[in-house]
């Protein structure tokens, strides 16, 4: 198989209106024909559905949570980027484009960079036309602030509750297409399988989670915005009920999964405290613009942190990365973190954590300016650790938080099969191998209002004249039958241990052996571990109740299911890998001084991989990147 | 810690439901009072029973998914508060805590602890936006509003819709979550243009959905944990008046 990724010929600042300019339209008339099936309403999803149903696609839209506001966009805090260069500080659409890649530690598509850095400017103007209420200066105009891998300040943010404001611009787009009768709002369904009719895709089986009836939905395209699969991890800053089964079960009816180990540990998580734990939270980044990051000197430190002199302090990142500092990019930042804990310089009760310290901030700025900036994530802290951050350093711990990986799509964001499309989280695309701060909330709003409204029309036109399908079809009744004898098939194995069991174990072999730092020998056993886990949930799960209920427990047991397997792969995707980038780090291959050691020479693409079925290794596709316009250079951030 | 809990258990919405005794014994106080609710839960499906169904997702404070009535209160005993904000360390060890759902007209159970909050998404339906299509804004600064202004339309725009203020309220009424949208968007100049509709519109539509009328009790701003005000209402109300006098 040739993977073609579409890439538009011609200069990178033209490409993307070349193609506006040369896509199929189709007529104002013609398209409420062609109904469109939208999964997820998170940024990435609620902005797809509204603008297609804007445009005159009849939409139907899917979301597990109870209303399409809950999204886990939500719950991001930091900021969304964009490069305006408001601040005049040397910004540009080129050097967000470059900042982007280099971040991703040069394992993403120039195009696609470019495309989202160019779009950024759009986005601001969009979410401000929506009602978002981002800082402001004093005289009106908007405000920014840095995030880390960057030396300009192009983060736009509303409070620590950016994402929460960006989703309900989108959702209340959303709301008013409901009203109008353009969207069809199913909340409360699980997308659980994804029906594919001679090499397209049309259609989905969904289960409504409040009557546990499966039902079916059949479209002339079908668009996955179903964000990211971090919590395969268990443990991780996402929200409950993330998961990659709507992925998962497209991947295994055809589409390729593109990069699925390029996890991004974000650095300023919580530390665990406990076993009962059921999430890490994330304290946002930009607290890094005046928090100072160090552990003790000494290992083993007993002192509290308020009675360690400034000289036996180990500003670390700074040491290490001059230039960045406490700005340095997660992955370098997270890995940092974990060779001073591994090292035994980990502070608080498990020794798990390190100090991010408030405190020349205050006294040079005033706990005043301190509290405007960062007050509800101080407070946030406070709730959750019962301690005062601005009397003491807090204490912060890398953890699981970004799928760089996903569905593998080409330019149009479309995936292997025909008439499927992949945004925001759930594709592959843009961020490499490491994500840079606040790309993510772009990523996720740019591919739903920007793009995909131009590359699915450009679908669409070709299926116009075809035959239509109804949900009558064969093919849904044999998709249908496989994801009932599923959901049967858990509920009757009647085991004795539960579903977050295994997610828990599951979770903790991921983070040792495919999480900061990998090897060889590691992944081996964590492939081999798996398939014992895997067996193990056959034949012990227990899931009680029926299919045919409220059954919260069933709804977690299918998606422990699909990471059992989705895990077996980023193992495998980690092993081939014989290089270090970004966040995927190979103990093999480092430099002297432990810095990521990448391979151009071989490993310059985009894994791609091929579900064989149950019993067969998966297979590789490699997307060879052309960097035509920038030449690839060590990262370096010191 | 030991906890004895008194559970609302209600198989769906016709059923009768009933508080049920449940007691558990290794509650550590550092637990998330959602965390501690997964330990009675792993508990009763390896006992062969239904666990308790109770909604929720971020973990975080921020979906506003969680709800439910904790020994009376909205959210639990701590102001400020959602539910999987709550921790365990909030309750003294031996304590009893009666735990049940959101209750309201408006918010049906649908099981145990779960209800129906839809009738919220169909208030926002009825006009909780700008009318501004996608794809082709103005330049942004082109717009300018004050710090001032932005800061006080964050602060109505920082509801999270979970309901609390609805369930605490011996009314059930939404003025709250209304009115936290209304300020929202007639507090920017891109939401003005369409003020006066809009909080006629989303008004009737509160009304419609069956949720009780406002009679300035304010035990919403107490129980809301995003800390919305009450001067939120008062100026839905200043906006509906102003709306029907100069409605032609
Ligand atoms: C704590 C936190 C903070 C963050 N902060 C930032 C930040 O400051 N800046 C930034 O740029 N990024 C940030 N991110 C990342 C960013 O929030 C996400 O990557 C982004 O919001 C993903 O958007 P999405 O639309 O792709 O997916 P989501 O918002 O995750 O939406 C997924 C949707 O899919 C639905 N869904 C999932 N599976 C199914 C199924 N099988 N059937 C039906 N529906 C389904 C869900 O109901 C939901 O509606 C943060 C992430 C976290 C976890
Ligand atoms: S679970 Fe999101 S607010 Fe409680």
């Amino acid at each position: 198989m040739e993977l073609d990724a579409k890439i538009p010929a011609g200069p990178l600042e033209t490409k993307w209106s070349q193609y506006k300019a040369q896509a199929k339209l189709v007529n104002p008339a013609n398209r409420k024909k062609l109904p469109v099936i939208v999964v997820g309403t998170g940024l990435a999803g609620a902005s797809a559905a509204a603008s297609l149903a804007e445009q005159g696609y009849p939409v139907t839209s899917f979301c597990f949570q109870d209303s399409a506001r809950r999204a886990h966009s939500v719950a991001a805090q930091g900021g969304v980027n964009a490069a305006k260069n408001y601040q005049n500080d040397g910004d540009s659409v080129y050097r967000m484009f470059y900042d982007t890649l280099k971040g991703g530690d040069f394992r993403a598509r120039e195009a696609n960079v470019y495309r989202l850095a160019e779009c950024s400017l759009n986005l601001i103007d969009q979410a401000v036309a929506q009602g978002v209420p981002f800082a402001r200066e004093y005289g009106g105009y908007l405000s920014n602030r840095s995030f880390g891998g960057v030396q300009v300040s192009r983060t736009f943010y509303a409070r620590g509750q950016t994402g929460q404001q960006l989703l309900l611009g989108a959702y209340q787009a959303l709301m008013r297409q409901v009203s109008l009768g353009k969207v069809n709002l199913y909340s409360r369904h699980e997308m659980l399988d994804l029906v594919v009719i001679e090499g397209k895709a049309k259609g989905i089986i969904a289960r409504n989670l409040d009557t546990g009836l499966i039902e079916r939905f059949a479209a002339e395209a079908v668009v996955i915005a179903t964000g990211g699969f971090g919590k395969i991890y268990y443990l991780s800053t996402l929200a409950m009920g993330c998961n990659g089964s709507a992925i998962w079960r497209a991947h295994k009816r055809g589409a390729l999964m593109a990069c699925p180990s390029w996890t991004q540990i974000h650095p300023t998580s919580l530390p665990q405290s406990g076993d009962y734990q059921s999430k890490l939270t994330l304290m946002s980044e930009s607290l890094r613009n005046d928090g100072r990051i160090w552990v003790p000197q000494l290992p083993d430190e007993q002192r509290a942190a308020n009675d360690i002199p400034e000289q036996e302090r180990d500003y670390y990142l700074e040491r290490r990365y001059p230039s960045f500092g406490n700005l340095a990019p997660r992955d370098i930042s997270s890995r940092a973190a974990k060779e001073r804990i591994d090292a035994g310089f980990g502070v608080g009760a498990q020794r798990n954590a390190v100090y991010l310290d408030f405190s020349k901030a205050i006294k040079e700025q005033g706990k005043e300016k301190i509290k405007e900036k960062y007050g509800n994530l101080f407070s946030m802290y406070k709730k959750i650790t019962a301690d005062d951050a601005y009397a003491a350093p807090m204490k912060i711990s890398p953890a699981a938080h970004f799928s760089m990986g996903g569905l593998w799509v080409d330019y149009e964001l479309m995936t292997t099969i025909p008439g499927l499309f992949a945004i925001g989280e759930a594709n592959f695309a843009d961020h490499g191998a490491n994500r840079l701060g606040a790309n993510s909330l772009l990523q996720a709003c740019v591919d739903g209002y920007f793009i995909l409204p131009y590359t699915l029309a450009n679908y669409l036109s070709g299926e116009l004249k075809k035959e239509k399908i109804t949900t009558d079809h064969p093919e849904f009744d044999r998709t249908e039958k496989e994801v009932v004898t599923q959901l049967t098939g858990l509920c009757e194995l009647k085991g004795t241990k539960t579903a977050d069991y295994f997610h828990k174990k599951l979770g903790k072999l991921l983070y040792d052996k495919c999480g900061l730092s990998r090897s060889a020998e590691g992944l081996t056993a964590a492939i081999e571990g798996i398939k014992i886990l895997r067996t193990a949930f056959y034949k012990d799960l227990i899931v009680p109740g029926t299919a045919g209920e409220i059954n919260s427990e069933l709804e977690k047991a299918g998606r422990v299911a699909d990471y059992l397997e989705i895990a077996e792969l980023m193992c495998h995707d980690a092993l081939s890998r014989e290089e270090s980038c970004g966040a995927h780090f190979r103990e093999e291959y480092q430099t002297a001084d432990g810095e990521a050691l990448r391979d151009d020479e071989n490993y310059c693409y985009v894994s791609a991989w091929e579900w064989r079925g149950k019993n067969s290794l998966p297979v590789l596709h490699p997307e060879h990147l052309k960097f035509e316009f920038i030449k690839l250079s060590v990262r370096s951030y010191s | 810690m030991k906890i004895h809990l008194k559970i609302w258990r209600q198989k769906d919405a016709k059923a009768k439901g009933k508080l049920v005794d449940y007691m558990l014994d290794q509650v550590d106080h550092h637990m998330s009072f959602l965390e501690m609710m997964d330990t009675l839960n792993e508990q009763l499906i390896l006992k062969g029973e239904m666990p308790v169904e109770f909604d929720h997702d971020c973990r975080e404070g921020i979906c506003g998914t969680c709800g439910m009535m904790i020994n009376g209160q909205a959210h639990g005993p701590v102001p400020g508060l959602t539910a999987c904000q709550l921790h365990m360390r909030e309750f003294e060890d031996g304590a009893t805590i009666y735990v049940e759902p959101f209750r309201a007209t408006a918010f049906p159970v649908k099981r145990d602890l779960k209800v129906d909050r839809s009738a919220f998404d169909r208030i926002i339906q009825a006009g909780g936006f700008i009318t501004a299509n996608t794809g082709q804004p103005v330049e942004a600064n082109t717009l300018l509003i004050t710090h001032e202004t932005a800061e006080s339309a964050f602060d109505s725009a920082a509801c999270i819709g979970c309901g609390a203020c609805v369930a605490t309220c011996k009314n059930s009424s939404a003025a709250l979550f209304t009115s936290a949208k209304v300020s929202h968007l007639a507090k920017i100049p891109q939401g003005e243009k369409e003020a006066a509709k809009r909080v006629l519109k989303m008004v009737s539509r509160m009304d419609e959905e069956g949720f009780g009328h406002c009679s300035n009790t304010e035990a919403c701003e107490v129980e809301c944990p995003q800390g919305i005000s009450v001067l939120n209402i008062a100026r839905m109300n200043w906006e509906y008046t102003k709306a029907n006098l100069l409605k032609d």
